[in-house]
């Protein structure tokens, strides 16, 4: 494996301040403890009930929250550079700590994409003044256009860790199996928007029963489960790890829960809107609920919160997608798609894996209710491993929160009802298909490095 | 009822045109000397409009929510819609065949009678909608549709406003959003709306406070081509039974025997007809080959559905035949024209299989010798220019029922 510079330039200062997290219930992978956090010069000095205030600190009340390891989103479309008008590396970071996030990776389709190191300088250099820190992905093919492959290496050496032509799938097999193989002696890791372009034949919806009456064509499962099955027999060939990108269908998760019965280095992840929305959200026509994978059938739901449970899905990822309003204000198959998600992540995940709420798409179905700590888990230090932003890959992400380690934490209300409003989302977007809901969960306060960026619910900058 | 930006002028407007339309309303009345007139402006019309403000009601109570979630998001800059149904604030569409259920159906069906009657006349125009403003939106090709709408309104004395993207600002890049908007500022009572893209009408009536009609959208729904098509059947069945169309009401089609013939996955026709037809309790058969189904035919009321249309049809009453769309490579839905009538055309041979009585309706455009061979288009029991003779009376009775009746119905 080359050398990898130990950290990417967009990691922030450390904040010099002193800060306590009191009267909290701290959580992560390690267990649950009350206990009271001391943080300081960005770090996490001490972890303990009934820690003295020192003068001058900062005192972010916990009280009745769980204090986690800052959440860690793998999948968010930050949109800059090209199309600052749905959304900024910074905005986006703002929407990301208001969610919790204290790191996100920001996904190559921008315009330019990131398939050059200069984009990718630019992004990081953007990450570097956002409110947290933001990792690239990097595009596997020069442009997207699934012909040849971008420069993959000149990438790795900025600290790239992830590749991915998210927004389309890599149509052709072979070029996907040289891209593995090349991948491999990068040491990093690609990621597939599992999608077969011919099968999806231009889909705006879930092809199934809603949209064989709302005379919508369809992009049928088998779009995505075709990608997956090809994509898994090439982790076979080439024995280079796989990261899929918000699955969708249970057929999907079969797929891979079969490929990690075998022992093959493939992870997934799934996105919130995926746990607790269907494709009856067409209904009305509404291109808000237009996303891509399309939002599935209640049994999809089903079997990706039940993927959740059993271990197959190893991240929830909010693929948060801002849109500018006017493009979505459109016929549908003239639409984007996409929806946000960072800010509502939190509490859609905790209502559709821990709680089980009705009427949030698996209604009739039987699913096993995840604990809150697998639920933050599956926001946290599991995804912040796929990054390589754990401590173990030299990252500062994911906890535990122990002292002396990087103090990128969030303090997470599970209790808390809000009704998703325009002027609460931080993004340049409002395409949330929260608004107007209400959502039990919030996110009390953010600590990235060591700076409360969120406290009470606002941000600080 | 006034779309965002009309302001108070349109206040004024609706309260002058509810005037007009309680005149206009009572002068049909007037005018008609024959009791069944008198009917229509008094029983049918109160009880069919508050059926369709009713169904309407019903079927969207989601998209109402969906509706209300996005205006709170608007920063105000969006009036939320006023509430169907709520003071002041009715505003009725047909999106949708399930926006008037059978009883809504029948309603239209008897309407449009009374208007069959005032084309006949040497002035058949009545002063209905005097006053009122129909906006045609044509986003898609169709001649045959948009003329029957707009002479449909100017038979009912509205004004026509029409509207296609060629040469207008949608060409120019303006957002069907913006450019119904700028339409609607100029006093609209409604939209009549045609789109390639399923669901646009639906969008439509939630930018603006005017009526919608659909007249098609993508694979969706085209519900006055399926009243239409009704319409047609009733007449030719009351004629069957030596009856007066208006003594048969729909009691004629429980039980009878359809067959949708053809394309029925990308086919608005056959969605809106499976919907009517089934309402009013015919029994739909669908023949198709499988790569002209649909995904999903769960929650559909047919019958049955199959590939063999020799065998349905001696047991078929109407046999409605769909066109065939006509890609070709990787594009088709069937391997050639041809293998698709040996298959699935009403070849000559085909029609002899039918019972003396059956009647054969398609929508138009007919591909003769495809989907229809040229000589059973021009049998007498095939009623195709029928169909587009009744297309102006239903689309009367349509605007009527949902510009007309205001006062009527005291549900205001």
């Amino acid at each position: 494996m080359p050398d990898r510079p130990p950290a990417p330039a967009s990691a922030p200062a450390p904040w010099s301040k002193t800060v306590v997290i009191g009267g909290g219930t701290v959580v992560d992978e390690t267990g649950t403890r009350q206990a009271d956090v001391l943080v300081r010069d960005g770090r996490v000095v001490a972890v303990e009930e009934g820690i003295d205030i020192p003068g001058g600190a900062t005192v972010l009340d916990a009280g009745g929250c769980l204090v986690a390891p800052g959440l860690v989103d793998l999948h968010a479309h930050l949109r800059q550079p090209g199309a600052e008008e749905a959304e900024t590396v910074e905005s986006g970071s703002r929407a990301a700590v208001l969610g919790g996030f204290t790191a996100v990776v920001a996904m190559p389709n921008t315009d330019p994409p990131v398939d050059s190191a200069a984009v990718a300088l630019e992004v990081l250099a953007l990450g570097a003044a956002a409110l947290c820190r933001v990792a690239v992905a990097g595009a596997i093919t020069v442009g997207r256009a699934g012909e040849r492959l971008a420069p993959m290496g000149e990438l790795a050496a900025l600290g790239v860790r992830l590749f991915t032509d998210d927004g389309a799938g890599v149509q052709d097999g072979g070029l996907m199996r040289r891209a593995l193989d090349y991948a491999r002696g990068l040491g990093v890791t690609l990621a597939q928007h599992c999608e077969d372009r011919a099968i999806a034949a231009g889909g705006l919806m879930h092809e199934g029963d809603w949209s064989a009456r709302l005379g919508l064509p369809g992009v049928p499962a088998a779009a995505e489960e075709a990608m997956v099955a090809r994509d898994i027999a090439l982790v076979a060939a080439t024995g280079a790890p796989m990261h899929f990108l918000h699955l969708s269908c249970a057929g999907s998760l079969s797929l891979v829960a079969a490929a990690k019965a075998a022992g093959m280095p493939v992870t997934a992840e799934v996105a919130p809107h995926h746990l607790a929305l269907t494709d009856a959200e067409l209904a009305a026509y509404d291109p808000l609920f237009k996303v891509n994978p399309p939002l599935r059938s209640a049994g999809d739901v089903a079997a990706v919160r039940r993927a959740c449970a059993t271990g197959t899905v190893d991240a929830v990822a909010t693929d948060h997608a801002p849109h500018a309003a006017h493009t979505k204000e459109a016929p549908l198959d003239e639409a984007p798609s996409g929806m946000l998600g960072l800010q509502t992540a939190w509490p859609v995940a905790l209502a559709a894996l821990h709680r089980g709420d009705p009427g949030l798409g698996a209604d009739g179905e039987t699913v096993p209710a995840l604990s809150v700590a697998d639920v933050i888990g599956l926001l946290s230090w599991r995804p912040a491993r796929i990054a390589g932003l754990d401590r173990a890959s030299g990252g500062d992400q994911g906890g535990p929160v122990v002292a002396g380690a990087p103090a990128n934490l969030c303090v997470l209300d599970p209790a808390h009802a809000w009704t998703v409003e325009a002027r609460a989302l931080a993004s340049r977007s409002g395409n949330s298909p929260w608004r107007g809901r209400t959502l039990t969960g919030a996110v009390r306060h953010t600590v990235v490095a060591g700076e409360p960026v969120v406290i009470g619910g606002e941000a600080q900058r | 009822m006034t779309a965002r930006g009309a302001g108070s002028a349109g206040t004024g407007a609706r309260s002058s045109r509810a005037r007009t339309g309680s005149g206009a309303a009572a002068r049909v009345g007037a005018a008609e000397r024959s009791g069944a007139a008198a009917r229509v402006g008094a029983a049918e019309r109160s009880g069919a409009a508050a059926r369709v403000g009713a169904a309407e009601r019903s079927a969207r109570s989601s998209r109402a929510d969906v509706a209300s979630r996005q205006d709170s998001d608007d920063g105000g800059s969006v009036p939320a819609p006023a509430p169907p149904g709520g003071p002041g604030g009715r505003r009725r569409h047909l999106l949708s065949i399930d926006d008037l259920g059978a009883e809504g159906i029948a309603t239209v069906l008897r309407l449009s009678d009374r208007f069959v009657e005032v084309a006949r006349r040497s002035i058949p125009k009545v002063p209905a909608l005097r006053g009122r403003t129909v906006a045609s939106v044509f986003a898609e090709s169709s001649t045959r549709t948009r003329l029957s709408f707009e002479t449909a309104a100017r038979r009912l004395s509205a004004d026509v406003i029409s509207f296609s993207p060629a040469g207008s600002s949608l060409a120019k890049g303006e957002s069907l959003r913006d450019t119904v908007e700028t339409v609607a500022a100029m006093g609209v009572d409604c939209f009549v709306v045609r789109h390639g893209c399923a669901g646009v009408p639906a969008q439509v009536a939630g930018w603006t406070g005017a009526s919608v009609v659909n007249a098609g959208d993508g694979w969706h729904e085209h519900p006055t081509q399926a009243l239409l098509d009704c319409a047609t059947i009733r007449q030719v069945l009351a004629e069957r039974d030596g009856l007066a169309v208006d003594d048969v009401g729909v009691d004629g089609f429980v039980g009878l025997r359809v067959a949708i013939v053809g394309d029925v996955a990308h086919s608005r026709v056959a969605r809106s007809g499976i919907l009517a037809l089934a309402a009013l309790g015919a029994r739909v058969t669908l023949v198709a080959p499988g790569s002209l189904l649909p995904p999903s035919l769960a929650g559909w009321p047919v019958e049955a559905v199959t590939a063999d249309l020799d065998d349905v049809l001696p047991e078929t009453d109407v046999c409605y035949v769909l066109r065939l769309q006509t890609e070709r490579g990787a594009g088709a839905f069937v391997p050639s024209p041809r293998e698709y009538t040996a298959g699935f055309g009403l070849t000559v041979r085909r029609a002899a299989l039918l019972p003396d009585h059956a009647m054969v309706l398609h929508p138009g455009p007919m591909v003769r010798g495809v989907e229809i061979a040229a000589e059973v288009a021009d049998l007498p029991r095939t009623v195709v220019l029928r169909q587009v003779a009744n297309g102006v009376a239903v689309r009367m009775a349509v605007l009527f029922l949902l510009l007309g009746a205001e006062e009527v119905t005291g549900d205001a």
